[in-house]
């Protein structure tokens, strides 16, 4: 029962606030709409902190959304022995990164005076769901090894299920409760995701690649000639 | 030829004491609320001196403004993938060390402290973590510290001159500043706008005022690196970057910017200039020492009847043309050759134009009094501030430039000392004219529009057409008492 909560009902929740409030907040409190950048407050131990934390964050997360989105190419990848311990070496240095620069980012809230002065709650609600979620992954890297093979028969095909409305908890509920905290800590983060600065993830700016340097915004259409 | 009109300005720094009255107007104004107290949209500088923030003019450092790459103009921050790839953590950022923490004190203290020996104290306390602070930095603190070893000695100008003229310049006796506001440069070919990574930043098309949308920014600040002038601020609260607006909401009811209205010594001009935007590129391409004569060139003559059928073309308003023959803008810079650019070598076409000081400049002390040099022309290269320095203010380094502005700024002097002191003799004046090649009709107009000028002919604000601009959006009959109120929100972090 408590994993079908966790497992079969929960994700549904999350994912509704993270589109409902995301919805809201985006068309009613734009302003709000922001990365909260601390750098003018601090800048050096950021710099340590936030690129390698973002740099590895995104190539996991990458790593996990091509296993869910594409098993069967994910299979062929990790079928190779060689290749299959390439990626678990990659994806546990990648998350001991991500381990220490979420530690470091921390630490900075904690230590910085300033910087701490502009944290609220819910910054640190994010920052404590993230290092759980990066530790409880490094951890599970380091003792559950192969990870890369065994997501594609767990939680694969109970993210399908969840996909298609058809919640398929028994994926989970024999797996070791570290592995249950990191599923469960997963949409938890999706939950924070519209209450707090981490709705900057949505805002990629990719737009810049494309558009021209200067923008020149008309009040009335031209008239050409 | 695309035209369009440009609200631009011309500070007199003749005329500038250095009072801060502009920069408490706005202030008042604008960023007297949390996380805006170190934004000053417009301060006034001590020359020679470090400025705001501390070096704000070393680009070595902060990586602000343009570069040629080749045939092609680059921010100095990087290309796009470059600036991207910076959004995590951008390098040449300023942090709130280069500005100063804002600071209050505990006043409270002094009439609730407990009866004792001691005179009780308000200690200062950061207004960002409201923990007791060691002031080390404020607003406008190296405020008249020309000669100092910490501030002018640092200078990114001076550091550029000989050993010899640095020297001089510390010479006591010698010593020798001048105050220089500065608010954004609405400029033509901005660097902030440029480097919005979420396109938030934008000119308006009508008077190229530059602003940034306050929905659309999402804090990436790479605009606070590439404005060469750094003056856009990042919102430490908020996580919303913000710049002056150059008063636009005064100037859509008719009224001049803050700063330019509560201006003691008059010094602020304001008029439309039309430009061709075809050619922003190629002027922002020159050699830094063409710069500043590129950008006179860009400007166009509102009085010509062919830009005003282009401009017509283009979608300027007649009204717009009109209030740009009126502009005194367009005399000071194009018409009388008097004002220059801030660092155009920064390449974003700074629509802001200084008219550079004289008397700092040209006066000598003589056996106790101050007066000006005997024989103008000729000191000029002995200038007290060396020719050098303003020239790598005002004209990227292009001393013709700059002492072509001093020659004229002499023959104003001169012609107005012999009409109203009567001891220089008619020649002098015609020649000094000549020297500077001025009419006598344009020196009187300089004399006048320098000295004389009311309120409304130094500030023209065009006719910003606001009816024009919500007919376009919206049925004013279906949306009565609805335009004007903005933002109904207080500018604060809210999640």
């Amino acid at each position: 029962m408590t994993d079908m909560i966790l497992f079969g009902v929960f994700p549904y929740v999350a994912v509704a606030l993270m589109i409902g409030v995301g919805i809201y907040r985006y068309f009613v409190d734009r302003y709000s709409w922001s990365s909260q950048s601390s750098q003018f407050l601090e800048s050096r131990v950021l710099f340590w902190g936030s690129v390698p934390w973002h740099y590895a964050i995104l190539i996991i997360l990458m790593a996990h959304f091509l296993a869910f989105l594409i098993p069967s190419g994910w299979a062929v990848v990790v079928g190779s022995p060689l290749r299959l311990y390439l990626l678990e070496v990659t994806g546990l240095a990648l998350g001991i990164s991500t381990l220490i620069a979420v530690a470091l980012l921390i630490f900075r809230r904690i230590g910085n005076a300033r910087v701490s002065a502009v944290t609220t709650v819910v910054d640190w609600l994010v920052l404590l769901a993230l290092l759980l979620q990066v530790a409880t992954g490094v951890y599970i890297a380091f003792t559950l090894r192969w990870g890369s093979v065994w997501y594609l028969h767990t939680a694969t095909p109970w993210l399908w299920s969840l996909f298609k409305l058809d919640p398929q908890v028994h994926y989970l509920a024999a797996l070791p409760a570290v592995v249950k905290l990191h599923a469960f800590n997963a949409f938890l983060i999706l939950a924070l995701f519209p209450f707090s600065r981490l709705v900057h993830v949505v805002s990629v700016p990719l737009t810049y690649l494309s558009r021209p340097y200067q923008v020149v915004v008309w009040y009335r259409q031209r008239r050409t000639g | 030829m695309n035209i369009r009109a440009q609200v631009s300005s011309v500070f007199h720094l003749d005329k500038c004491i250095g009072c801060h009255t502009c920069s408490i107007a706005c202030k008042n104004l604008w960023t007297d609320r949390k996380g805006a107290e170190y934004m000053w949209w417009n301060n006034v500088e001590t020359k020679p001196g470090t400025g705001y923030p501390t070096q704000w003019e070393d680009q070595e450092k902060y990586k602000g403004g343009w570069v040629k790459q080749g045939e092609q103009l680059q921010l100095r921050i990087g290309g796009r993938w470059g600036t991207l790839g910076k959004i995590f953590h951008n390098p040449s950022m300023p942090t709130m060390d280069d500005y100063y923490e804002p600071f209050t004190f505990r006043y409270g203290d002094l009439t609730s402290a407990p009866a004792g020996n001691d005179q009780p104290t308000a200690r200062p306390v950061s207004m960002v973590s409201g923990k007791p602070m060691k002031i080390e930095a404020g607003p406008n603190w190296d405020d008249d510290l020309s000669g100092s070893k910490i501030y002018a000695a640092n200078d990114p100008g001076v550091v550029k001159l000989s050993a010899e003229e640095q020297q001089q310049l510390f010479a006591i006796e010698k010593m020798v500043m001048f105050h220089m506001p500065r608010i954004c440069n609405h400029c033509l070919n901005a660097g902030c706008v440029a480097s919005c990574p979420s396109g938030a930043i934008y000119k308006r098309g009508e008077d190229g005022i530059v602003l940034i949308s306050q929905d659309k920014c999402r804090g990436w600040r790479m605009c606070v690196s590439a404005c060469p002038y750094k003056k856009t601020y990042y919102g430490w609260s908020t996580g919303k970057s913000e710049k002056c607006i150059l008063c636009y909401p005064r100037q859509e009811a008719g009224e001049a910017p803050a700063c330019f209205h509560s201006c003691v010594g008059r010094i602020r001009y304001l008029g439309v200039l039309l430009y061709d935007a075809d050619q922003i590129e190629s002027v922002a391409m020159q050699d830094d020492k063409d710069l500043a004569a590129a950008q006179r060139d860009i400007i166009l003559d509102p009085f010509d009847p062919q830009v005003i059928e282009d401009a017509k073309k283009s979608g300027v308003a007649d009204q717009v043309i009109e209030s740009a023959q009126r502009s005194p803008v367009y005399k000071f810079v194009k018409e009388w050759g008097l004002a220059l650019p801030l660092h155009p070598e920064f390449r974003t076409l700074p629509m802001l134009f200084y008219v550079p000081p004289l008397l700092p400049v040209m006066s000598m002390n003589n056996q106790g009094k101050q007066k000006l040099a005997d024989d103008f022309f000729s000191t000029l290269e002995q200038a007290r501030l060396p020719m050098q320095y303003l020239a790598s203010l005002f004209a990227g380094g292009n001393e013709e430039e700059v002492k072509a502005v001093y020659r004229k700024l002499i023959a104003v002097r001169i012609q107005r000392r012999s009409a109203t002191v009567g001891d220089i003799p008619a020649e002098e004046v015609t020649k000094a004219c000549t020297v500077a090649q001025l009419d006598t009709e344009a020196v009187d107009a300089i004399y006048r529009r320098t000295t004389l000028t009311r309120i409304k002919e130094r500030i023209v604000v065009p006719p910003m057409l606001r009816e024009q601009a919500i007919e376009a959006g919206m049925d004013p009959e279906q949306h009565k008492q609805e335009m004007g109120f903005g933002s109904r929100r207080p500018p604060k972090r809210r999640w």
